[in-house]
């Protein structure tokens, strides 16, 4: 679309929190500012407790940021909304529903058309390999499986930008791959924008556009690090390995700080 | 989806056998024979044991000989032997008087005898009093547990009357009802009402917040939320308060017929008592006995198929 004006727009945000254990007052998000374009697969990146899934949770609408200003599709965000869906590490598939159901449930929200919501529906299920699983309930599924539900469904509601908060990590080595390839394969066809919260460094090599690397508490924007490297990557490639190593060394840092600070 | 079914409580199947058979009817219709063979052996040492202590041989044991134990269990005002207990059951069920054509249709004669209607009179007494309890703890749960407004509101007079135990109710059922039926229900009522309300509020209240994040973020406004994500989510908990109030209006249904009405179960029992028919105390209480377990697998089953998304249902039933 509009290559000049960013689709995501933070800033000076700050988020705080007080802390259960001292009653002290945490910065959770501190002094952020970011622009994502349409299109860009960004990776969050940091070792846990550095914000970035509060980053993500603040652009979803799900937690409100302390100060700053946060735009997204060209509007300030205040509530959750089906413009930016979401994809949880734990699926969060609703488990009355079949598979079938959870990716509807979305268009059915929307108001849209029988006809229109069982097109779009078997469209997705067909894109993520699951129309043999159309009436399966999400217990029935191995987790590979929900989270390509989850995909689907939240791919279903057309929003223009893709929030993925860790949805890999619980899933082994090979389904994980087969998962970043499959968004790959959307990513590139479609031109959706993702913000995609990873603590696994070569997954933000092989997925992004630019990692962002963010500092432990309080959680701010350590570096930014475009990944120029030519598609599909080669995880055992040189060049892969170099930029490895680089955002390895600065997330290695932050990790220290965070068992120095005796998390 | 069936065929799926069956084959993954097959595989439960090896923890947990009289739960799979009793809630998923694919299953159960496939039961395995050698297991439920398994399942008559203590009963059928029971009662072996049971007919044992009406014969000589276990008068004359030289260890008991003479002993109050012999003394009691020998006694067939204490304790008959089963055949005298299912002699005085089949004469229980069966009609009490010959077959009149012009008085009656072949089934209306069938179904008159003593056991028949007193069956009859405590499955309805038991139904319309759990009904009401459903009818009136289920909303009022689900509007306790949506509104903090409405929680502190209710809360503090439910906390003082849900102690109470129902069978305290009695004198208070007897004044205000009288005796028959009315009494009766309403002890019922109170006795499956507070287990009812208690898992609905809490099945309510602790509905998963990642469900709502994922409804909200898929568009989900108030109503949207309410009746598609937190009634699904609680009616585990829902069904659950479901199981363990139409226990306890089964154990009201009997005490309240032991004292407030003439007829059912528990009231027969006691009479069988006051005449000193033990073998029909016996029988009585095998067909109450019955009665539960069937009502019990009845509201299983449909558990069972209202909760074939749930993930674990054997937990959810406990």
């Amino acid at each position: 679309m509009n290559a000049s004006k960013p689709i995501i727009q933070i800033s000076n945000l700050d988020k705080q929190f007080v802390s259960k254990r001292d009653s002290e007052t945490v910065f959770a998000l501190k002094a952020i500012n970011l622009e994502v374009y349409q299109g860009e697969f960004i990776c969050l990146l940091g070792p846990s407790g550095c914000g970035k899934s509060t980053l993500l949770n603040v652009i979803a609408g799900f937690s409100a940021p302390t100060s700053g200003t946060l735009i997204a599709n060209g509007e300030p965000v205040g509530q959750p909304g089906p413009d930016r869906s979401m994809v949880f590490q734990e699926y969060a598939l609703f488990p009355w529903m079949t598979v079938y159901k959870n990716v509807a449930f979305g268009l059915e929200l929307a108001g849209k058309g029988g006809p229109e919501i069982r097109q779009t529906v078997n469209h997705w299920l067909h894109k993520l390999q699951l129309r043999d699983f159309r009436d399966r309930f999400p217990k029935d599924l191995s987790g590979g499986m929900r989270q390509r539900v989850a995909i689907a469904r939240a791919l279903a509601i057309d929003s223009p930008m893709l929030l993925m908060d860790e949805p890999f990590a619980a899933l082994d080595a090979l389904t994980r791959r087969n998962l970043q390839d499959e968004v790959l394969r959307i990513w590139e066809e479609l031109g959706k924008t993702i913000l995609f919260v990873t603590h696994g460094i070569d997954e933000s090599v092989y997925l992004a556009t630019r990692v962002i690397v963010m500092t432990y508490r309080p959680g701010q924007i350590k570096k930014i690090v475009p990944i120029d490297l030519p598609r599909p990557r080669d995880p055992n490639s040189a060049e892969f390995n170099g930029v490895e190593r680089q955002l390895g060394e600065l997330v290695a840092e932050e990790q220290r700080r965070r068992e120095e600070s005796g998390q | 989806m069936e065929t799926n079914g069956a084959k993954l409580s097959s595989h439960k199947s090896k923890s947990g056998i009289a739960i799979v058979a009793t809630s998923d009817p694919p299953m159960a219709r496939r039961r395995n024979p050698f297991l439920f063979a398994k399942s008559l052996i203590l009963p059928a040492v029971l009662i072996l044991l049971w007919s044992f202590f009406s014969t000589e041989r276990f008068r004359d044991l030289p260890f008991l000989k003479g002993t109050v134990i012999v003394d009691k269990l020998s006694n067939p005002q204490i304790l008959p032997p089963p055949w005298v207990v299912v002699k005085r059951w089949i004469a229980y069920a069966l009609p009490l008087q010959p077959f009149d054509k012009t008085q009656e249709t072949y089934l209306q004669w069938l179904f008159s005898g003593e056991l028949p209607i007193d069956l009859w009179s405590s499955l309805q007494r038991v139904l319309t009093g759990f009904a009401i309890a459903i009818l009136l703890a289920v909303p009022l749960g689900v509007l306790m547990g949506a509104s903090q407004l409405a929680y502190d509101f209710v809360n503090p007079s439910i906390q003082i009357l849900r102690p109470i135990p129902p069978i305290a109710w009695i004198p208070l059922a007897m004044l205000w009802f009288g005796l028959g039926d009315p009494p009766a229900y309403f002890l019922i009522f109170l006795g499956a009402f507070f287990p009812i309300l208690i898992n609905t509020i809490s099945g309510v209240r602790n509905v998963d917040s990642i469900y709502i994040r994922a409804a909200q973020n898929l568009g989900a406004k108030r109503l949207a939320l309410f009746w598609r994500i937190i009634l699904p989510a609680a009616t585990p908990q829902i069904l659950t308060g479901i199981r363990v109030g139409l226990g306890i209006a089964f154990i009201c249904v009997i005490i309240a017929e032991m004292i407030a009405v003439q007829s059912g179960l528990g009231f027969r029992i006691l009479e069988a008592r006051e005449y000193s028919y033990t073998d029909k105390v016996i029988a009585g209480m095998f067909t109450i006995g019955l009665l539960g377990l069937a009502l019990d697998s009845i509201i299983t089953r449909i558990n069972g198929y209202l909760l074939r998304w749930h993930r674990s249902l054997d937990q959810a039933r406990n």
